[in-house]
């Protein structure tokens, strides 16, 4: 075979793996916006706060030691324990769930019925009010996320495409953990809310609120569930990207590329979100792999948003969106 | 009659299920309902009759808890219902429909009666998550609830299908086995014929008497087309403009001049 063909292959399986992790967090956007019909800003943010939670709750960090040390003139930083990582994920799963409570409290709960365009703007405030959190409670320097996830190349698959192309792929042991774990995680959503009562009230709110309040489904309930479910994908996110590229500020940037994503997938639909991403991540990657060269390098950073741009011209309600239908 | 009455046709009616007492109900300056008075007994069926406009739904949308009077209370199985939402009014055992047909369109048939179990799935969150055993049995049985309402209402051929795929005399008996589905104390239909033809509005009538007969089921419904009422039901209360104009049997509502007056209009000179 060719050089360039198994370089394109390997490139190719690099983009699907990436792509899985745009999904991820594509997936939480899509959570919130089927069963409230809010487009969340905040979910790269929530990922962010997820995953600097754990970081902090793993260290024994203070929080808010900063703020206590200016304070009250002491020092401290550390309780000076370490918290095993899955410990340290359960603890965090609480801390997101009382994010849910606290957003459907102070936020959501008092903008029922309101024009969706005024629920995003709440959206984008409790973006900016959760990095100021992230910031004030655990401090603004990169932190290392090590959970136990395996990391590094994968030898078998080098050493297996090196015996059959006398050319090892390169395929990164964590990216194959991150596929299998989002895998798992659309397979646990939809038979969540296909076969459970929950799930059902879930898909009946998102349905029709006032039909849902007939059958004694409250919808208060179902939002903070909702909320949750989507902190969840959060943190699962952000223990991907944060073990990936270390957690920092920047890791709220990666919802920007889910924007991409949903348009290409559909605001409404979880395989929807699977597929966008692994069209974005391939796309991404082949893009820069085949044309980069000539057009400067570094299209990565925009080949999403021109192929999103695209979609919305020739279908704006993406490929497994609900189709748009106005009644005149 | 506080112990209950027999029917016409040799039903026994029984005691007072519901009872509004004085209920008035404000938007702003407009009085949609004032000062209406009335109860509803185990076993009955009960209408609301009325113009457009006399405040039926409004009087079902107290009931059912979506609005909230300004005076007045509504007694539940012989005790004051305190305020609340109209998802703990469907867990207090009130079903109902909408006039304007409150389905999950993007659901299918079954799905939809099911959620009518919900108020009766007891399996916490947890234990539905991970799927044992409990939840398992939870589910067959509630299934099992929703299968015979299904039947009970000639829908088997269609249980599958998505609700938003079916013709609208279709949706509306689906919304009523969604409904029956929670094995009501009290049933709440809005408008259950508007928009039907004849025929369609023959067969819901009958799916109405059946389910009463067979279930037992204490059923409220609003209608303006008086003559599909008078046949279906025990006991009528006759609205126009927010009052109470009468209220008795039929035969009892059809001779009364005040109603007579707001159905044919009545010259002012």
């Amino acid at each position: 075979m060719p050089d360039q063909l198994l370089y394109a292959m390997e490139v190719t399986l690099n983009g699907l793996m990436a792509g899985v992790l745009y999904a991820l967090v594509a997936l939480g956007f899509v959570l919130i916006f089927k069963a409230s019909g809010i487009f969340n800003f905040a979910q790269g943010v929530m990922a962010l706060f997820a995953a600097m939670t754990l970081v902090g709750i793993m260290n024994g960090q203070v929080p808010f030691s900063h703020l206590i040390n200016a304070t009250l003139g002491t020092d401290i930083h550390h309780f000076g324990w370490h918290v095993p990582a899955l410990l340290a994920i359960i603890l965090t799963m609480g801390v997101m769930v009382l994010l849910a409570m606290a957003v459907q409290k102070f936020v959501m709960g008092h903008l029922v019925n309101q024009e969706p365009i005024i629920l995003f703007m709440a959206t984008i405030g409790l973006a900016y009010f959760l990095e100021g959190l992230s910031d004030l409670m655990w401090g603004s320097e990169i932190k290392k996320l090590d959970v136990g996830l395996p990391q590094g190349i994968n030898d078998a698959i080098d050493s297996v495409t090196f015996d059959m192309f006398g050319y090892g792929f390169f395929i990164d042991n964590l990216d194959i953990v991150a596929t299998i774990i989002a895998a798992l995680l659309v397979i646990a959503l939809m038979a969540f809310s296909q076969y459970t009562k929950q799930g059902r009230a879930l898909r009946a709110v998102a349905d029709d609120h006032q039909a849902a309040l007939s059958v004694g489904v409250s919808l208060n309930f179902i939002w903070v569930l909702v909320w949750s479910l989507a902190g969840f994908v959060a943190l699962v996110a952000g223990i991907m990207w944060g073990t990936k590229s270390g957690v920092q500020f920047s890791l709220s940037l990666i919802a920007l590329k889910a924007l991409p994503v949903l348009m290409l997938g559909g605001f409404t639909s979880i395989p929807g979100a699977i597929v966008g991403g692994l069209i974005i991540g391939v796309g991404e990657k082949l893009f820069e792999f085949a044309l980069g060269p000539m057009l400067g390098g570094a299209t990565e950073n925009w080949f999403a948003y021109v192929l999103a741009l695209l979609f919305l011209l020739f279908r704006p309600q993406g490929l497994f969106g609900e189709k748009i239908i106005e009644r005149v | 009659m506080s112990e209950g009455y027999t029917t016409a046709d040799g039903r026994k009616i029984g005691g007072v299920v519901m009872e509004m007492k004085n209920i008035t109900l404000r938007f702003g300056g407009v009085k949609a309902i004032t000062d209406i008075s009335f109860d509803i007994r185990e076993g009955e069926i009960r209408a609301i009759i009325g113009p457009n406009g006399a405040g039926k739904s409004s009087m079902l949308n107290v009931m059912s808890g979506f609005y909230v009077p300004q005076e007045g209370e509504v007694w539940f199985h012989g005790k004051p219902r305190p305020q609340m939402r109209p998802f703990e009014v469907a867990q207090q055992g009130i079903a109902r429909t909408f006039q304007n047909i409150a389905l999950f369109e993007g659901m299918s048939v079954l799905d939809n009666v099911m959620t009518g179990r919900l108020t009766h799935m007891k399996t916490g969150l947890f234990s539905q998550a991970i799927w044992k055993g409990k939840a398992e049995a939870d589910e067959t049985e509630n299934r099992e609830i929703a299968e015979k309402i299904i039947d009970f209402l000639e829908i088997q051929a269609i249980r599958k299908t998505p609700v938003a795929r079916l013709p609208y005399g279709l949706k509306k008996r689906v919304e009523l086995a969604r409904a029956l589905a929670a094995q009501p104390k009290l049933l709440l239909l809005d408008e259950p014929m508007a928009g039907m033809n004849v025929e369609e509005k023959e067969d819901m009538s009958r799916f109405i008497l059946d389910v009463n007969d067979e279930f037992g089921t204490t059923i409220a419904l609003i209608e303006h087309d008086m003559g599909v009422v008078m046949d279906l039901s025990d006991r009528v209360v006759v609205m126009d403009y927010g009052k109470k104009i009468g209220d008795g049997t039929p035969d009892e509502v059809r001779s009364n001049q005040d109603v007579i007056d707001a159905y044919l209009g009545v010259s002012h000179d």
